[in-house]
């Protein structure tokens, strides 16, 4: 069975959570969702994974405040951020698009990307989506800044910008994103073309996004499949042929 | 004490228009047979607070013309996609709106409940969500120098309106670990609960149950209503109606489809306001 690019954004995110000791994921995010697992199982029993929905990964307790508490504290150390618009500055926005008191699109909201871009030190932001329209010069609304000035308490932000054509990193010094690494069967002068803001290149040649071995696809396809479908059937079944055990 | 039992339609009656009406978000436990009834009482003027977000029962209270105001940190269907009822009225400019972020409802809802009259709260400096609520500060933190800090003010909602699946004659309602609702009734004037099933007993005579249980001195008043979450579902209990929410979705589209669904399911159910 060829590799997919799902699979290929599940170890990419994957490799980039090792050593950490808690990953959460919030919603409408099967990818992330999935990469998370493949972590905790890679990380023989150090790691743990909250993922809201999930009844299996969820191990809160006092409402719907702890998962912010919790990251206010530094007791959680990464977690994925979309957005209707990213820009090059790491804005992002979840609310509009167009003037803010008559948009002309809306989208749900910022949930809790006000807070937890700020506080929680490895923030992924993950957009399939790769177009001009989603990677904006600037953003119609910020819902949470990409970088903050000196005396701002900032302990948290942006990590990588992963989309379905590359991978980017972050330059905290010059406040924008770096090419990392672009996904095989995409190119770099199409990136150029599809982003809307301006990027710095790596020295030398832009490395391709690697692709599982053939170990780690083994679990991605087995044990993650199965437990990602308690959260995401459709996901699950569409990209893994997996059906949800009930 | 006892609790004040009440049927649906006189529980909802006691909720004035204009009134701030905290509402949970439907990974928890929510009222929609106290929506509908609120539809059919035609409210109005209602601020709604998502505590911290949300979904349909925002939807179907702006469709039907009940809320003026709507605070919280997202409006959303989830799988089902945008909220089509909000998403009008937003580009309608028809409803006032007051971006949040999730934790600082629950902040501003804890200072609340402590009785105090603001909270500071990380994060949210050079983010628009900040730019447009002019009701809330940055301020300094007295213990440091130069650490700039939001201060939100103290959220008091009139009335938290809430589901839960048991409760007993005493108005002790328990929610397990959704306490997100413990802290909605803390923090509001008045709490009106509907719950699956009242049970015998009371349920602070287990330990076991008194650690998830709303005490009944916040309660103002509840009704019995099975499958009250219906067509949403409750954790732990029965499933959500994919059919029927993905139905009214599609009608919701348009103000004549939603008028549709209003008449069918809200104004036309007879037996649940009969309850």
């Amino acid at each position: 069975m060829e590799v997919v690019l799902e699979e290929i954004l599940i170890n990419a995110l994957a490799k980039n959570l090792s050593g950490l000791q808690h990953v959460a994921v919030g919603a409408s995010s099967p990818i992330p969702g999935a990469a998370a697992l493949l972590a905790k199982r890679q990380s023989k029993g150090t790691m743990r994974v909250s993922i809201l929905g999930s009844e299996d990964n969820n191990f809160f307790s006092d409402g719907g405040k702890e998962i912010f508490d919790i990251a206010g504290q530094g007791r959680m150390d990464a977690f994925f951020l979309s957005g209707a618009q990213i820009d090059g500055k790491a804005n992002v926005n979840l609310v509009s698009v167009g003037d803010y008191a008559q948009p002309k699109a809306r989208f749900p909201g910022s949930f809790g990307s006000g807070y937890l871009y700020f506080v929680v030190p490895r923030v992924f932001l993950f957009r399939l989506d790769h177009t001009p329209r989603t990677l904006v010069e600037k953003v119609d609304f910020i819902s949470a800044p990409g970088f903050s000035e000196d005396n701002i308490y900032r302990p948290g932000g942006p990590y990588k910008l992963i989309t379905n054509r590359c991978m980017f990193d972050v330059d905290k010094k010059r406040k924008c994103f770096r090419l990392e690494s672009v996904h095989p069967e995409h190119t770099i002068d199409e990136i150029h073309e599809q982003t809307g803001f301006k990027f710095d290149m790596p020295d030398g040649k832009v490395p391709e996004t690697p692709i599982p071995n053939s170990v780690t696809l083994s679990i991605i396809r087995g044990e993650v499949a199965q437990e990602i479908a308690e959260i995401y059937p459709a996901f699950a079944s569409r990209v893994f042929g997996v059906d949800k055990v009930v | 004490m006892l609790a004040t039992q009440l049927n649906i339609d006189d529980l909802v009656a006691r909720i004035p228009n204009g009134a701030k009406v905290a509402l949970p978000p439907e990974y928890a436990y929510c009222s929609l047979t106290a929506v509908r009834a609120l539809i059919r009482r035609q409210a109005k003027g209602l601020h709604l607070v998502g505590v911290p977000s949300l979904g349909f029962q925002a939807d179907m209270l702006i469709g039907a013309g009940c809320v003026d105001t709507l605070e919280t940190a997202a409006v959303t269907l989830s799988e089902y996609g945008l909220a089509p009822r909000f998403t009008d009225a937003i580009k309608k400019a028809s409803i006032n709106m007051m971006d949040a972020t999730c934790p600082a409802i629950h902040a501003a809802l804890q200072a609340s409940e402590k009785g105090i009259p603001f909270i500071p709260l990380r994060g949210l400096i050079g983010s628009d969500i900040l730019t447009h609520r002019k009701d809330w500060k940055i301020g300094e933190n007295p213990f440091a120098e130069n650490d700039p800090v939001v201060y939100l003010p103290a959220l008091r909602p009139d009335v938290a309106l809430i589901h839960a699946p048991i409760g007993d004659k005493f108005g002790n309602i328990w929610v397990g670990v959704r306490r997100e609702q413990m802290l909605m009734s803390h923090a509001s004037k008045d709490t009106y609960v509907t719950v699956e099933e009242i049970v015998d007993g009371n349920l602070m005579d287990d330990l076991k149950m008194k650690a998830g249980t709303i005490p009944g001195i916040y309660i103002s008043a509840m009704t019995e209503a099975k499958q009250g979450a219906w067509p949403l579902g409750i954790p732990g209990g029965y499933k959500a109606d994919h059919d029927h929410l993905k139905y009214y979705v599609d009608l919701a589209k348009s103000d004549e489809g939603f008028q549709q669904y209003v008449d069918k399911f809200v104004l036309a159910s007879v037996v649940e306001a009969a309850e």
